[in-house]
C-alpha cells in the first residue's frame, strides 16, 4: 500500500532485465553515460559545460547541442532499423528470428518516433538556430531564454524515450499510437504512457520554437531586408514554423485526448460508449501531413543554399521558389485523408484529397526545375553539399513519383500499408530530409566550429548513404507490390520474400557504414582541425550575410548591423568591393539563465511521474514547474550590453 | 535596439501564441462537434444544459472582461492603487466564473453524468473544462501580476505583462462565447 503509494505503479518487475538485448543495451546507455560524466569530473568541466552550454542562450549553441541530440538519437534510431532488417532476414518460414513480437512491436515504434520526433525535428531546428539569425543579420532569436527552454524540453522528450528502454516499455502500437490499440483496454502497460509524454513535452517546445523563429523573421531583419531579398533557407524555415504554429496545437490535443481517455476513462477514442477512432486518425494526421512539410522545407532551403553557392550563380526563379515554398505551405494543410483513404470517407472526399495530394507536386516540381536550372551553365564545384543536393534531386524525383501513384486513392487501396508505402516515404525523408541536413550540416559546419570537415571522407559517406539507400529500398517498392504489409515479425517462407529482404538488410548496413563514415569524418576534421581552419569566415565563397562574419560566427554575430540592398548581399557587396563602415554601437545581449534547464527538468519529472501514476510527485512536480516560472519572473536582471571599447577589443583579436 | 522595439516584438509573439491556442480549442471543438450526439443511449447533452445558470456565469465573465478593461485604462493613467483594485475585481469575477463552473460539474458528477458516460460526456468536460483550466490559469497568472505590481510598481515591463494578460483574458472571452453558443444555446434546442 506504502509502495502503489510512494512509487505508484513503478516496480522491480519494470526493469527488463531478464531479456539480454534490453539489458545489454541499457548497460551500454548506462556505460556511455558513466564515461561522458567521468570524464567531466576527471577533466574538471562541470562548471564549463554549466556556463558555456547548460545554461546557454546564444542560438549558435544551443543549435549546436540540438545536432548532437540528433546525432545520438539518430545512432539510436539506426540501431532499431537494423535490427529490424536482421528480423525480417532471419524471421522466415520455421525460424521466428531473434526477437519476440512484443519487442518487435516496440521497435518499429520506437525507430518512427525517435527518426521523426527526435532526430529530424532536432536536426532541423539545430540548422534553424545556427543559420536563421545570421542569414537575416540579427544579433539573437526573438527570445533567447524561450529559446533554450524548447531545447532543454526536446531533450526531456528524448531522454524519457530513451529511459522507457531501461524502466518499463514503449509503446507497441506504431508510430502514430493509433487507437483502440492505444488504449488502455489494449495496451495497458506504461508504454502509450511513455509516448505520451515524451512528445507532449517535446512538442511544447517545438511549438515555442516555432513561435521564437516566426518573430525573430518578422522583427529582427536588418535594415533593407525586405522579405523578397531574404535567402531562400530562411524562407523556407520561416513557412516551416508558420506550420509548427498551425499544426503542433492539434496534436497537442490529440496526445491530450489519449491521456483522458487511458486516465481518466474518457471515451474519446475507444471502441465502444460512443468512441470513435476514426476522429483519432483525422486528428493526428492533420498535425502529421504538415509535419512531413515542417521537416522537408528547411531542407529545400539548405538545397537552394547550396545549388546557388556552388554553381556560382543568383538561385534561377528566386520568386517562384518563394511561392512554390508558399503554395506548399498552405497545400499541406488539404491533403491529410490520403493517408487513410481505405477508411472509406466515400468517393468524393477521396477524390478532393487525392487530387489536391497530385496538386503538391506541381510547386514541388517548380522547386526541382529552379535546382537544374541553377546548375544549368553554372560552374559547379562538386563539394560534399553539392553531391548531397544532386543525389537528393534524382532520388526524391522518384519518391515523389511514387507519392504520385499512391494519390490515386485506387491504387492506393492495393499498397496502403504495404512496404510499397514504407519504401515512399523513407524514399521522401532520406532521400530529401536526411541528404538536405547532412548537406546543411557539412556546408554550415565552418561557421559554427571555424575550420572544414574533411572532404574525402564526406564523400565516401555520400556514396554509402545513396548506395545504401538504394539497396535498401528500392526492394521494398517490390515487395509491397508483392504483398508484403508493413510490421511484420514473421512470414512464411513460400511468398518468396526472403531474397528482397536480404538485399534490404545488406542495404541497411551500407547505410551504417556511412554513418561510420561520417563519424570518422568528424574526428579526422576535429585532429587536424588547424589543417582545415577557415580564417576568412569565407570558406565556400558563399552569397548570404552568414558568410560576412568570422569563423565561428563571434556570440554577439554582427560588430556592426549589416545594411543590405540586395538578394545575396554578401555576394553582391565582394563583387562591387563593398565595405560597410565599421562605426560601432553598444550591443543589447541576453544574459544566460539556467531556467530553462531547470524548468524543463522539472517538466519531466512530471511526465514520469504521470506515467507511473504517483500522484505525490505529479503534484510536486507542477507545483515546482509553477514555482520555476514564477521565480523566472521575478528575475529582471536579463540582459546587459556589450559596449564599444569590449566590441573593439574582441573585434581586432579576430 | 531600443526597449520600445523589444516591447512591440514581445507583444507580436504573445499575439502568435494566442493563435496557437486558438487553434487548440478549434480542435476541441472539432472533437466535441463529432462525439456530442454519441450519447451511446446514456444523458444527452440537451439535458444537463441550465441555461439560466450559464448565461449567469457568461454576464460574470464578461463583466471581469470589462474591469479588466478598466484596469488597462488606470494603468495609462499611472494609477497603481487603482489597477491593482480593478485587477482585484476582475480576479474576484473570475473566481466566481471557475467556482460556478465547478459546481455545475459536481453537480453533474453529482447525478451520474461524468465523463466516463459517454463520448458525448467525455467531450462536454474536456471542452469546458479546457477553458476553466485556462481561466485558472489566468486567475494565478492575475495574482502574481498583482503582487509583482506591489513589489516593482508600473515599469514598463510590469505594464507589458498587463497587456499580456489583458489579451489572453480577452481572448478566453470569446473562446467562452464560442463554448455558450456551440455547448450550451445549440445544445438547448
Amino acid at each position: 500500500m506504502f509502495e502503489k503509494m510512494l512509487l505508484g505503479n513503478l516496480t522491480l518487475q519494470a526493469i527488463p532485465y531478464q531479456n539480454p538485448i534490453i539489458a545489454g543495451a541499457g548497460i551500454f546507455m548506462m556505460l556511455v553515460a558513466c564515461i561522458i560524466m567521468g570524464s567531466l569530473f576527471y577533466y574538471k568541466k562541470w562548471t564549463w559545460l554549466w556556463r558555456e552550454w547548460i545554461t546557454s542562450v546564444d542560438h549558435k549553441k544551443i543549435g549546436v547541442m540540438y545536432i548532437i541530440l540528433a546525432a545520438v538519437m539518430l545512432l539510436r534510431g539506426i540501431a532499431d532499423a537494423v535490427m529490424m532488417r536482421i528480423q525480417q532476414v532471419m524471421a522466415v518460414g520455421d525460424s521466428t528470428g531473434y526477437l519476440p513480437p512484443e519487442h518487435y512491436n516496440q521497435i518499429f515504434t520506437a525507430h518512427g518516433v525517435i527518426m521523426i520526433f527526435f532526430m529530424a525535428m532536432p536536426f532541423m531546428f539545430g540548422l534553424i538556430n545556427i543559420v536563421l539569425p545570421l542569414q537575416i543579420g540579427a544579433r539573437d532569436v526573438a527570445f533567447p531564454f524561450l529559446n533554450s527552454l524548447s531545447f532543454w524540453l526536446a531533450v526531456v522528450g528524448a531522454g524519457l524515450v530513451n529511459i522507457s528502454l531501461v524502466i518499463g516499455d514503449f509503446a507497441a502500437t506504431g508510430w502514430l499510437a493509433y487507437p483502440p490499440l492505444s488504449e488502455l483496454a489494449y495496451s495497458p502497460g506504461v508504454g502509450v504512457d511513455y509516448y505520451i509524454w515524451a512528445l507532449q513535452i517535446s512538442g511544447v517546445g517545438t511549438l515555442l520554437s516555432g513561435i521564437n523563429f516566426v518573430v525573430t523573421v518578422f522583427k529582427m531583419r536588418c535594415p533593407g531586408m525586405t522579405f523578397m531579398r531574404m535567402p531562400i533557407f530562411t524562407w523556407t524555415a520561416l513557412c516551416s514554423m508558420i506550420l509548427v504554429i498551425l499544426a503542433f496545437p492539434v496534436l497537442t490535443v490529440t496526445l491530450a485526448l489519449l491521456f483522458l481517455d487511458r486516465y481518466f476513462g474518457m471515451h474519446f477514442f475507444t471502441a465502444d460508449m460512443g468512441g470513435n477512432a476514426m476522429m483519432y486518425i483525422n486528428l493526428i494526421w492533420i498535425w502529421g501531413h504538415p509535419e512531413v512539410y515542417i521537416l522537408i522545407l528547411p531542407a529545400f532551403g539548405i538545397y537552394s543554399e547550396v545549388v546557388a553557392t556552388f554553381s556560382k550563380k543568383y538561385l534561377f526563379g528566386y520568386a517562384t521558389m518563394v511561392w512554390a515554398t508558399a503554395c506548399i505551405t498552405v497545400l499541406a494543410f488539404i491533403v491529410w485523408l490520403h493517408h487513410f483513404f481505405t477508411m472509406g470517407a466515400g468517393a468524393n472526399v477521396n477524390a478532393f484529397f487525392g487530387v489536391a495530394t497530385m496538386i503538391i507536386s506541381v510547386p514541388t516540381g517548380v522547386k526541382v526545375f529552379n535546382w537544374l536550372f541553377t546548375m544549368y551553365k553554372g560552374r559547379i564545384k562538386f563539394t560534399t553539399p553539392m553531391l548531397w543536393t544532386m543525389g537528393f534531386i534524382t532520388t526524391f524525383v522518384i519518391g515523389g513519383m511514387t507519392g504520385v501513384l499512391m494519390a490515386v486513392p485506387a491504387i492506393d487501396y492495393q499498397v496502403h500499408n504495404s512496404l510499397f508505402l514504407i519504401a515512399h516515404f523513407h524514399n521522401a525523408i532520406i532521400g530529401g530530409v536526411v541528404f538536405g541536413y547532412l548537406a546543411g550540416f557539412t556546408y554550415w559546419f565552418p561557421k559554427a566550429f571555424g575550420f572544414k570537415l574533411n572532404e574525402t571522407l564526406g564523400k565516401y559517406a555520400f556514396w554509402c548513404w545513396i548506395i545504401g539507400f538504394y539497396v535498401a529500398f528500392m526492394p521494398l517498392y517490390v515487395l509491397g507490390l508483392m504483398g508484403m504489409t508493413r510490421r511484420l515479425n514473421h512470414y512464411s517462407a513460400g511468398n518468396g520474400w526472403h531474397p528482397y529482404l536480404v538485399v534490404a538488410a545488406i542495404g541497411a548496413f551500407i547505410i551504417v557504414a556511412g554513418i561510420v563514415f561520417q563519424i570518422a569524418q568528424l574526428i579526422v576534421s576535429i585532429k587536424n582541425r588547424e589543417q582545415y581552419k577557415d580564417h576568412t569566415g569565407d570558406p565556400w565563397d558563399g552569397r548570404t550575410l552568414e558568410w560576412s562574419i568570422p569563423s565561428p560566427a563571434p556570440f554577439y554575430n554582427f560588430a556592426v548591423t549589416p545594411i543590405v540592398n540586395s538578394r545575396d548581399a554578401f555576394w553582391e557587396a565582394k563583387q562591387q568591393n563593398i565595405l560597410q563602415e565599421k562605426t560601432y554601437e553598444d550591443i543589447h545581449m541576453p544574459k544566460n539563465t539556467s531556467a530553462g534547464f531547470i524548468i524543463a527538468m522539472l517538466s519531466g519529472l512530471v511526465g514520469f511521474a504521470l506515467i507511473w501514476h504517483i500522484t505525490w510527485l505529479i503534484i510536486v512536480g507542477l507545483v515546482s514547474v509553477m514555482t520555476a516560472v514564477i521565480i523566472r519572473s521575478f528575475h529582471l536582471d536579463i540582459d546587459y550590453y556589450l559596449t564599444v571599447p569590449e566590441i573593439e577589443k574582441l573585434e581586432s583579436q579576430s | 535596439m531600443t526597449h520600445h522595439d523589444a516591447d512591440s516584438m514581445d507583444i507580436f509573439g504573445f499575439w502568435i501564441y494566442i493563435l496557437s491556442d486558438c487553434i487548440l480549442f478549434s480542435a476541441i471543438f472539432a472533437s466535441y462537434a463529432v462525439l456530442h450526439t454519441n450519447t451511446y443511449g446514456g444523458t444527452e447533452i440537451k439535458s444537463i444544459v441550465n441555461l439560466p445558470y450559464v448565461l449567469t456565469e457568461t454576464m460574470v465573465l464578461l463583466v471581469s472582461s470589462f474591469t479588466y478593461g478598466l484596469a488597462i485604462l488606470s494603468l495609462y493613467k499611472n494609477h497603481l492603487c487603482k489597477v491593482i483594485t480593478w485587477l482585484a475585481a476582475t480576479f474576484v469575477c473570475g473566481f466566481t466564473f471557475v467556482a460556478m463552473e465547478i459546481y455545475e460539474f459536481v453537480h453533474l458528477y453529482m447525478e451520474g453524468n461524468n465523463w466516463q458516460g459517454s463520448a458525448a460526456l467525455s467531450s462536454f468536460f474536456t471542452l469546458v473544462g479546457t477553458h476553466s483550466l485556462h481561466v485558472s490559469l489566468g486567475l494565478v497568472w492575475m495574482l502574481i501580476l498583482m503582487l509583482q505590481l506591489l513589489f516593482f510598481g508600473l515599469t514598463p515591463v510590469m505594464k507589458k505583462r498587463l497587456t499580456y494578460l489583458g489579451l489572453f483574458w480577452a481572448f478566453l472571452d470569446i473562446i467562452w462565447i464560442f463554448v455558450f453558443t456551440i455547448v450550451y444555446l445549440m445544445g438547448a434546442i
